[in-house]
């Protein structure tokens, strides 16, 4: 297919489905089969042709740094895993459940994936301590002290323990950012997602939350994470992918990826973005 | 002169900000008489509020006859409401005050001044020289009612409120069978003997209650995915919006008994109740639908991508920001539908407003007008200001405007 992307994956999705539920997390857990993958996915926003052939298989336990430059596709694609964005062609499989129309699969898969946005989106009218709470007892029907003697440890976790009562607009970006992750965790989620999470944040504060997923990175946490600090994805990163015009263009590790780039583009991008 | 020193500063210190003070002589050389044009201004408009001021006050202490008003008193309040069973208002009025009292204490503690001063309002009504000695005893009641609501919640402020939760739910059923009455228990008290200020005030209570929640789910329902309830939901809101309330309330008295079979009669007050909540519903669903595009996406998102249900999304994280946003318009609306209740006397029914009408039908009273006008119009202000007054602290408790 001419329109497909470069990269290709081995699995495909008949691999998965064609086992038994318990066959399948139990090679999701073994790390045999990916706990994400994404076969030919294509969307088009109008006429406009947004993802091109999206090919990508995520392991348990990897962490995978997306990055290219803006429009490429990058968070439209990171944003069809939970179903924030419909897709037209292709399959996404994530945990063994495959994204489809049917909105218990939505609500399943939603609840094993959590996500980190650019903006935060904490509730601005609940507490901290409520934002991280929420979730648990509606979702998961959590009693209250149970969610709340989780919401704290994460706090304590992230390094912002003393803040619980506090509402999202008392608190700097850097530490709404990593209450956003808080939140998120509290689901115990088995794969995190973040959408350009450092990109809203003053220099100072980008630290602070990078440190917080280096720790979560290095915990064995499932990540996909668009972003463009590269520093984070040399120290902890186990693939990189580059996307360009709805295109995975090139993929490998961040050794690779940044001492032998392949394809022009990849060191064109990169020659700008690492002065 | 001489050389200052910098001032020196030591860590953690905190400068208070200049502070301006002025004599009277010098606030009013500075605000009143600063230039020759703003003396003349000044000058000008104080000749034009004496102008105004001299006949209207001349005209209210010698020459009005207030009479008309205070003969008239409880048919101004409670309309041809049995005598022998007002007690039964005075009961309800009781209970709101208790209500309100623990309320207070719970949601407000920190307000104590005003809350002193509100209660000095029912102990002035029993000062009023004009006011019978029952009524003085029930103001007084009244406010010992509410101080007792106020002390207990004040004693047990936690466990308090699943008692207040339930009173304010129940308050509304109670209200209705105390004031109608449920025979053998209460003597039946027939809707066309309810009157006065007491029928203004049910009307606008029982539409701004019936007709939030109703405006909430029209609301919902033209954002609606399902294409039956989205249609219905946006006929019904421009249908009604493109109807004035007066044209509403005649064919709720006019046409409702042809559509319904001739053995079902329903009450003219039941009539203009209904009229007023489909009225109000359906500006109350616009207002509720600006709060909630004004909610950002990226809420709806978070709260999907945590796994929260549609269901979920909506009471949780944007019903309680949108209906946040839009209190002081909700209020406004609250405001002109308690006003608009006066159009039912237009149908016939004795409201405030119909009551002045009567009152002024009586031989020893005709030609009173101003006097009879000018007392309702007071009535509507003070509750008007009232409830306008009460949406600006709640804004502020809300933190409405802050994010």
């Amino acid at each position: 297919m001419s329109e497909s992307s470069v990269v290709q994956v081995k699995t495909t999705p008949e691999d998965i489905l064609n086992l038994s539920e318990e066959d399948r997390s139990a090679a999701i857990e073994q790390g045999k089969l990916p706990i994400v993958l994404a076969h030919e996915v294509h969307k088009w926003y109008g006429n406009f042709h947004v993802l091109r052939g999206i090919n990508m298989e995520v392991f348990k336990g990897e962490v995978i740094v997306i990055f290219g430059p803006s429009g490429s596709g990058k968070s439209t694609f990171i944003r069809t895993i939970n179903r924030l964005e419909e897709y037209q062609k292709g399959k996404i499989i994530v945990d063994g459940t495959e994204l489809s129309r049917d909105i218990r699969n939505i609500e399943k898969i939603r609840m094993e994936t959590g996500m980190v946005f650019q903006q935060f989106n904490l509730f601005p009218h609940l507490t901290v301590l409520q934002n991280i709470t929420l979730a648990p007892i509606q979702v998961r029907k959590w009693p209250k002290e149970k969610a709340e003697e989780v919401a704290l440890q994460l706090l304590k976790r992230v390094g912002i323990p003393d803040q619980a009562n506090k509402y999202p607009g008392q608190l700097s970006g850097g530490q709404q950012q990593r209450v956003a992750i808080a939140r998120a965790l509290a689901m115990q989620p088995k794969i995190m997602l973040f959408d350009e999470p450092t990109s809203a944040l003053d220099p100072e504060m980008i630290k602070e939350v990078l440190d917080v997923m280096v720790e979560l990175a290095e915990s064995g946490m499932t990540m996909l994470v668009v972003t463009h600090e590269m520093g984070f994805a040399r120290a902890v990163a186990d693939r990189m992918y580059f996307f360009d015009q709805g295109q995975i263009v090139e993929s490998g590790t961040p050794e690779e990826i940044f001492t032998n780039p392949k394809e022009d583009r990849t060191k064109l991008f990169l020659s700008q973005i690492l002065h | 002169m001489m050389n200052r020193e910098p001032e020196q500063y030591t860590e953690g210190e905190v400068l208070a900000p200049p502070t301006e003070r002025y004599t009277i002589l010098g606030w009013l050389h500075k605000n009143l008489f600063s230039t020759w044009y703003y003396s003349l201004l000044t000058l000008v408009t104080l000749y034009i509020v004496y102008a105004i001021l001299k006949p209207t006050l001349i005209w209210a202490f010698q020459q009005a006859e207030w009479q008309v008003v205070v003969v008239n008193l409880r048919l101004f309040m409670v309309g041809q409401y049995p005598a022998d069973q007002i007690f039964r208002i005075w009961l309800a009025l009781h209970l709101l005050a208790f209500t309100a009292g623990l309320a207070w204490a719970i949601w407000l503690p920190k307000a104590r001044r005003l809350g002193a001063f509100l209660l000095l309002i029912p102990l002035a009504l029993a000062a009023l020289p004009f006011i019978s000695t029952t009524s003085k005893i029930n103001w007084v009641i009244f406010a010992v009612a509410a101080l007792l609501g106020w002390a207990l919640g004040i004693w047990q402020p936690r466990r308090m409120r699943r008692p207040l939760l339930i009173l304010l739910l129940a308050y509304f059923p109670i209200l209705i069978f105390l004031i109608s009455g449920v025979e053998p228990i209460l003597k039946l008290v027939k809707t066309n003997l309810w009157g006065g200020l007491l029928l203004t005030m049910l009307l606008a209570v029982v539409g701004i209650t019936v007709s939030f929640p109703l405006g909430i789910l029209l609301a919902l329902g033209r954002q609606s995915k399902l294409p039956i309830v989205k249609l219905f939901s946006v006929l019904y809101i421009e249908i009604i919006r493109g109807v004035p309330l007066v044209t509403v309330l005649f064919m709720a008295q006019l046409m409702l008994p042809l559509f319904l079979p001739p053995q079902i009669k329903i009450d003219n007050v039941l009539r203009a109740m209904a009229g007023i909540i489909l009225f109000a519903a359906a500006y109350m669903a616009e207002n509720v639908r600006g709060g909630l595009q004004a909610i950002p996406k990226g809420q709806h998102e978070a709260a999907w991508a945590l796994g929260l249900n549609g269901f979920q999304t909506m009471v949780f994280i944007i019903l309680p920001q949108a209906l946040r946003n839009v209190i002081p318009v909700i209020v406004g609306q609250f405001i002109a539908l308690f006003k608009d209740t006066s159009l039912v006397a237009i149908v016939g029914l004795l409201d405030l407003l119909g009551i002045a009408s009567t009152v002024l039908a009586q031989p020893e009273f005709i030609g009173h007008q101003r006097e009879v006008y000018l007392f309702i119009a007071m009535i509507y202000w003070v509750f008007s200001y009232a409830m306008s007054y009460a949406s600006r602290r709640l804004e502020v408790a809300l933190g409405v405007g802050e994010r």
